[in-house]
């Protein structure tokens, strides 16, 4: 059996995803940071971006992160966002209609929340 | 019908309708509390794990950051009172007002200016009434708290915090809220959020820290974390407030309710019992009066024979 670690993905009203994984990709504000399982003690800020977790069953867990924290100890990995929603939680149309009401508004965070969903969802990084 | 039946059947009829009303306001707040354990049961792991991070930063780095260190000479202090929007709560907004009071007292002792923001209308009447001043208030939300209210809320005091003190800027952070312990209780307590007081934040999880305690890498860096965390500890605080505040507003609520539609019972009961002595005095002075009436003309038939 490969090394596991223990994943919590937490939104500030809600437990988004849990489980265990052999890979987890983020993205902080210095760059992508992937962690497995064994990694150094870590706690970094995260950026606005797409969260990937390998599943230990060998599936993938995309998901949408907008700002926060990530901390790793003990083989056990911390996902902390204000927002987080699961890619197949996303609802590609209005995040769609968002984008396009973020453009025509110039609202740059809007626009910025609406690509993630959408990139989350395409699974692209 | 007599006078007095008339406005004892009248008085019932209303006290079944406050009570009708009352009953109503009882089961809405009692669907209502368990919605709000809910979503306190639901934040409680994202605030978990922030304290546990922010722990790990300031245990683990001998970082100084102003949100950590406590100023020498503290000259003034922000108070967060979160009441209701709503009355016919019974005590609850009172009771929050009174610790408020009790910790504005206190902090005034110490030699601290005490500057207030509210939460809830409640509140916000309480102070303007006796013309205090607020910094600010914020209303409309404190049945159903979101994050985002939080945020909103969150957002003025974590910049009066970071702000030097002599440009007004606050040195110390207390929020006064009301626990929910259970249905029965609720109780308001004063919290003070910043400085980080760590013996508060650790006491109970020292044990779990002394198998714990990893040498953090931090990323970027200690100070960019957590300038980074703070912050939301502040808001996650303020909004695990905002929800356990609604959950003891309907409890509250649910309990004063309960025991008015009691009351209104115990009344409805006196009162049928005072309708009934009357209808009874009625009949029985109709009955005394019909048979004074025929005895006499039974007097008069007798005389004239």
């Amino acid at each position: 059996m490969a090394a596991e670690l223990h994943v919590e993905l937490v939104a500030a009203d809600r437990s988004v995803w849990s489980g265990e994984a052999t890979l987890v990709i983020a993205r902080t504000t210095s760059g992508d940071i992937g962690v497995m399982p064994g990694h150094q003690p870590l706690l970094g800020v995260l950026e606005s971006g797409p969260v990937t977790i390998r599943t230990s069953e060998g599936g993938t867990v995309v998901a949408a992160v907008h700002g926060g924290f990530i901390s790793f100890a003990d083989n056990k990995l911390s996902l902390l966002a204000e927002i987080a929603e699961l890619s197949d939680e996303i609802d590609v149309e209005r995040a769609e209609r968002a984008l396009e009401r973020a453009k025509t508004e110039a609202d740059a965070a809007a626009e910025r929340r609406a690509e993630i969903r959408l990139r989350a969802v395409a699974g692209v990084h | 019908m007599g006078a007095q039946l008339r406005v004892y059947k009248r008085r019932i009829r209303s006290v079944t309708a406050t009570k009708k009303i009352t009953k109503a306001m009882e089961m809405i707040a009692a669907s209502r509390i368990v919605k709000a354990q809910r979503k306190v049961a639901a934040s409680s792991p994202y605030a978990t794990e922030l304290t546990r991070a922010v722990t790990a930063v300031a245990t683990g780095s001998n970082t100084k950051h102003p949100l950590t260190t406590e100023v020498e000479a503290p000259v003034r202090a922000a108070v967060l009172l979160v009441t209701s929007d709503r009355g016919l709560a019974g005590g609850y907004s009172s009771n929050a007002i009174k610790q408020a009071d009790r910790l504005t007292e206190r902090l005034k002792a110490e030699g601290k200016e005490v500057v207030t923001y509210i939460v809830g209308r409640k509140g916000v009447g309480y102070y303007g009434f006796r013309s205090r001043p607020v910094a600010e208030s914020w209303t409309g939300f404190t049945d159903n708290p979101t994050y985002a209210d939080a945020k909103k809320v969150a957002a003025p005091l974590i910049e009066a915090v970071t702000q030097a003190t002599a440009e007004g800027g606050v040195d110390e952070l207390h929020i006064v809220f009301t626990e929910f312990v259970s249905m029965m209780t609720q109780s308001p307590v004063d919290d003070r959020l910043l400085p980080l007081s760590l013996g508060t934040a650790s006491e109970t999880e020292s044990a779990a820290k002394a198998e714990l305690l990893p040498l953090f890498d931090f990323e970027p860096s200690a100070e960019d974390v957590l300038d980074a965390l703070l912050p939301r500890y502040v808001e996650s605080r303020i909004y695990n407030a905002l929800l356990q505040s609604a959950a003891s507003e309907h409890a509250a609520r649910r309990r004063a309710m309960k025991s008015a539609t009691d009351n209104a019972e115990e009344l409805i009961k006196s009162l049928t019992r005072l309708a009934n002595a009357a209808r009874q005095a009625e009949i029985t002075q109709e009955i005394s009066e019909i048979v004074g009436g025929a005895s006499a003309l039974a007097d008069a038939t007798a005389g004239s024979d």
